[in-house]
């Protein structure tokens, strides 16, 4: 009788990469859901193309470095990648863009640098990155939601507009518009006043953008259902939001004309999104406890400062690449004092 | 009660251990064989004072320590010894090992015992731990480490608390539980004994949350026997509270150094069986020859055995289950900690607790999934209960960056397994780090011969001289200590350490602070003041023992 010898420990918590990444996508959906309801088809196609092409350079890298397809393309890791980036792509940018940018993701953010768990940088917001500083025409593009339109697209019109159909491209200006964000800097570059720019525009909502503040509150919803199931901890979200809102707090306190409210900047871009489900990447965030705290603090600080004073619109990507340089070095001077280690 | 502590990290394991308690412990089987190594503990291996052919007693000492850190061992019944040599031992790595074997003859006829139950508070110490030394103890928790050592502070140290592990906290293991149901009165005399041998200032007998009967039978065993000398602490069922790192800090608050031990924060942790045996040796005698084991995991009948040491694990499993023929893992300990065994074929020993038997078919069991890489998810890091960063430990350890490992504390890592349990990559964490330790063991070990060739070459010179004043050194101790011996009880410790004067002449002047210590200290709570009625009690409790072990041999005899 041959016995089976392992090390200990002989059993194992019911968990696994794959389980970690799928319920990150479940506590995705209801965000996803109402942004398809509120803005159209187009979010879908999107996350559908940039799902696709993700898989697809998955698989291809996964062959070309002779690792096994099946745990991989399992893991769940390029899925989340290509929704996370579908979702910050304008639901009416071109189909190249998303392709481009997941694969640029794939195979540049994540493959080159050794794979699952090597990457340095967030793939996602890597792949943002490169989109937003090529094609700055096409990832600024937003569209306005459904109820301030008077044109809806339907699924065809929709893929069409994303296909580049001559046709469905004469509708493209009904639908366009910018971002909230984008359009209070543009404004507030023009001496208006923050109250008078939101009151003059109505793609502003009740906290921040129409419609996409439901949408940044149903991610603010997953993300508290991804704490309450240990698959993230309070601490990097919780840092991010607090650190922006206090920042933001103060110059607002400080001159309410020219800086727009706390709340409407955690609300408003992809502030929640970013803070409960880009910042918290596993791979690439802050380990320590006290290390995910600074970790997230910066995030939210960066997040202001780019957004109020830097030359993009918003700010969660940059500001997660850099936190993502800084990380190993947070972990470095934040490492846990040792049971039974003298104090140094 | 005073407040409990909570130590960080830790995590909640399903249990399991209600399939083996449904019944209550019975003995096992006399069996066909027993086999003894002679290794059953940390330290120095017992040497056989038996020759092949030889009769023995149940309770017969057959090999004697060989070293301060060493322990004796007994013959677990009577019988014929049949063979002294290697045979095939409880370790990991499948190794033989030297072995006494012992055909039993039936009648458990036991050697005649000293019992010390009405003088033990009048013995000195170190007689005292004699006792227990020559009763073959050691922690029955797991280490093996022998008992009496522990029982010995160390010059002006005060043992401000004196902790029982009743804690059990591996998934599976029921054997404490069953002992503290079925023989708290036994326990609560054992912790009496202990608590007179410290002087502890305080003793608390520390139970997880999820043995409701086991809190029970010794806390209405304590307001019999010892009512206000001893606290019951009820611990929140949290793996590894049982360990005893996390157990000092979780009774006092205290941390116990990295690489040190508990008794540097005044604290002295011995395991519920412990205590049990150090009764049986005090009050009755008896050496340390059986224990309770739970057999459990994939078997028909999941129970706890009293079984006695030497039994080989096939035997004893086929006690609790018709078929012995497909199990494919079997695990000697708990499922986090224990040691999966390359054979059934091998014997039960003093710190084995617990025989887990895996055959594949259920999914608690199921092995890891495919391991992925390291996600940097810091799962482990927050479970980890010595606050280390086990990811981190893990690159270097793969890196064999062993500097860098040790930069970690890759020492202070207890091997718990909790890192390893939630990684969701399934990374076998654990064995990384004990690769990581023996590598540097051994190239420390390399380094040491190294060094001492070269230290030998430039002592040369300089040994001579040395050696004259040695010698005078030791005419010195020598005269001492003669003068001591006439003079102090000490003589009852161990051989080595009579004939070694320079040990004796510092056990001598640690006896001697410890004596003004403790007649010049208020009296803390103690047995010395047991009231009348206790005292009645605990003959009474002594009188059934006697009566069991006189039916045993009785009905060995039929
Ligand atoms: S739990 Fe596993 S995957 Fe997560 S950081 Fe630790 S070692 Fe890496
Ligand atoms: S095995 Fe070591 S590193 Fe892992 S949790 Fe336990 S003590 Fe920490």
């Amino acid at each position: 009788m041959k016995l089976y010898t392992p090390s200990s420990p002989h059993t194992h918590a019911p968990i696994s990469v794959t389980k970690v990444m799928l319920k990150v996508l479940y506590a995705l959906l209801p965000g996803i859901a109402i942004y398809i309801l509120l803005f159209g088809w187009g979010v879908l196609i999107n996350i559908l193309l940039a799902l696709s092409a993700g898989l697809i350079a998955e698989t291809i890298m996964l062959k070309v470095r002779k690792r096994p397809l099946f745990p991989f393309l399992t893991d769940g890791s390029a899925v989340l990648t290509a929704v996370l980036l579908a979702l910050s792509i304008p639901p009416i940018a071109p189909w190249w863009v998303p392709v481009f940018g997941v694969v640029f993701a794939i195979i540049v953010a994540k493959h080159l640098y050794g794979g699952l768990g090597y990457n340095p940088f967030n793939p996602a917001m890597v792949g943002y990155a490169m989109l937003i500083i090529s094609f700055p025409r096409e990832m600024t593009s937003w569209m306005a939601p459904k109820s301030l339109t008077e044109t809806e697209l339907g699924f065809a019109e929709s893929a069409g507009v994303i296909f580049q159909n001559p046709e469905a491209l004469k509708h493209l200006d009904a639908i366009s518009s910018a971002t909230p964000l984008d359009y209070l800097k543009s404004q507030l570059g023009l001496d208006h006043a923050v109250a008078e720019i939101i009151q003059s525009n109505s793609i502003f909502g009740g906290i921040a953008g129409a419609g996409y503040e439901w949408v940044a509150l149903a991610f603010l919803l997953g993300g508290v259902w991804l704490i309450y199931q240990k698959i993230i901890q309070w601490h990097i979200p919780l840092s991010v939001l607090a650190s922006l809102f206090l920042i933001a707090g103060i110059f607002h306190l400080l001159n309410p004309e020219q800086f727009a409210s706390p709340l409407f900047h955690l609300v408003a871009g992809a502030t929640l999104l970013g803070a409960f489900f880009i910042a918290t990447d596993p791979v690439t965030a802050s380990v320590t406890p006290l290390g995910k705290i600074i970790y997230g603090a910066g995030i939210g600080l960066l997040i202001y400062i780019i957004r109020v004073w830097g030359g993009y619109p918003d700010a969660v990507a940059f500001a997660v690449l850099f936190m993502n340089m800084c990380a190993p070095a947070i972990d470095y001077y934040t490492k846990p004092k040792v049971y039974g280690q003298r104090n140094e | 009660m005073k407040k409990l502590f909570r130590f960080p990290g830790g995590i909640e394991v399903p249990q399991y251990k209600e399939i083996s308690i449904t019944q209550a412990t019975k003995k096992a089987k006399l069996p066909a064989r027993l086999v003894l190594p002679l290794h059953q503990h940390i330290g120095a291996p017992a040497e056989p004072i038996v020759a092949e052919g030889e009769i023995v007693l149940k309770g017969q000492k057959i090999a004697h320590a060989t070293d301060y850190v060493s322990a004796p061992i007994h013959a677990p019944t009577s019988g014929t010894v049949s063979y002294i040599g290697d045979r095939e031992a409880p370790h990991p790595s499948g190794m033989r090992a030297p072995c006494i074997e012992i055909i039993p003859d039936g009648k458990e006829t036991w050697v005649e015992l000293t019992s010390h139950a009405r003088d033990y508070t009048a013995l000195d110490p170190s007689s005292l731990r004699n006792v227990i030394r020559e009763a073959g103890i050691v922690g029955l928790g797991g280490a093996g480490f022998p008992s009496y050592i522990k029982l010995n502070p160390g010059p002006g140290r005060e043992i401000e608390t004196l902790i029982i592990n009743g804690i059990e906290c591996e998934p599976y293991i029921t054997c404490d539980d069953m002992l503290m149901r079925e023989r708290a009165d036994e326990i609560v005399a054992g912790v009496l004994v202990i608590q007179h041998a410290l002087q502890a200032k305080r003793t608390v007998i520390a139970i997880e949350d999820n043995k409701p009967e086991a809190i029970e039978s010794v806390k209405s065993a304590i307001k019999q026997l010892a009512e206000d000398l001893i606290d019951v602490a009820v611990i929140p069922t949290i793996y590894p509270a049982g360990s005893e790192k996390q157990l000092v800090y979780a009774i006092t608050g205290e941390e116990v150094p990295s690489e040190g031990l508990p008794v540097q924060v005044g604290v002295v942790c011995q395991n519920i069986g412990t205590v049990a045996a150090v009764y049986r040796a005090v009050h009755h005698g008896e050496p340390l020859i059986s224990r309770y084991v739970t057999i459990t995991g994939d078997v028909d009948s999941p129970q706890n055995l009293e079984v006695l040491f030497g039994t080989i694990v096939e035997e004893l499993v086929a006690q609790c289950s018709d078929n012995v023929q497909d199990i494919k893992r079997l695990i000697i300990g708990g499922p986090m900690m224990g040691f999966a065994m390359h054979s059934l074929n091998i014997p039960l020993i003093k710190t084995s607790n617990c025989v887990l038997v895996d055959r594949g078919r259920h999914s608690q069991f199921s092995g890891r999934e495919h391991i992925m890489p390291c996600i940097r998810c810091g799962a482990c890091a927050q479970v980890c209960p010595i606050k280390l960063l086990p990811q981190q430990l893990y690159w270097y350890a793969k890196a064999e960056d062993l500097d860098q490992v040790q930069n970690y504390n890759l020492f202070d890592c207890i091997e718990c397994g909790c890192c390893d349990y939630v990684c969701p990559s399934h990374i076998p964490l654990v064995q990384y780090y004990r690769f990581a330790k023996g590598e540097i063991w051994q190239r420390e070990e390399e380094r040491l011969k190294s060094d001492k060739a070269r230290l030998r070459h430039e002592f040369r010179e300089r040994r001579i001289e040395r050696d004259k004043q040695e010698a005078e050194e030791r005419r010195r101790l020598k005269k001492e200590a003669l003068h001591k011996k006439a003079t102090n009880a000490e003589n009852k410790d161990p051989a080595d350490e009579k004939n070694d004067p320079k040990k004796a002449a510092i056990l001598a002047a640690m006896e001697r602070v410890r004596e003004k210590k403790s007649s010049q200290k208020i009296n803390p709570k103690n047995t010395d003041n047991l009231s009348k009625k206790q005292h009645q009690l605990i003959d009474e409790i002594d009188e059934r023992r006697k009566r069991q072990r006189q039916d045993e041999q009785q009905s060995g005899v039929d």
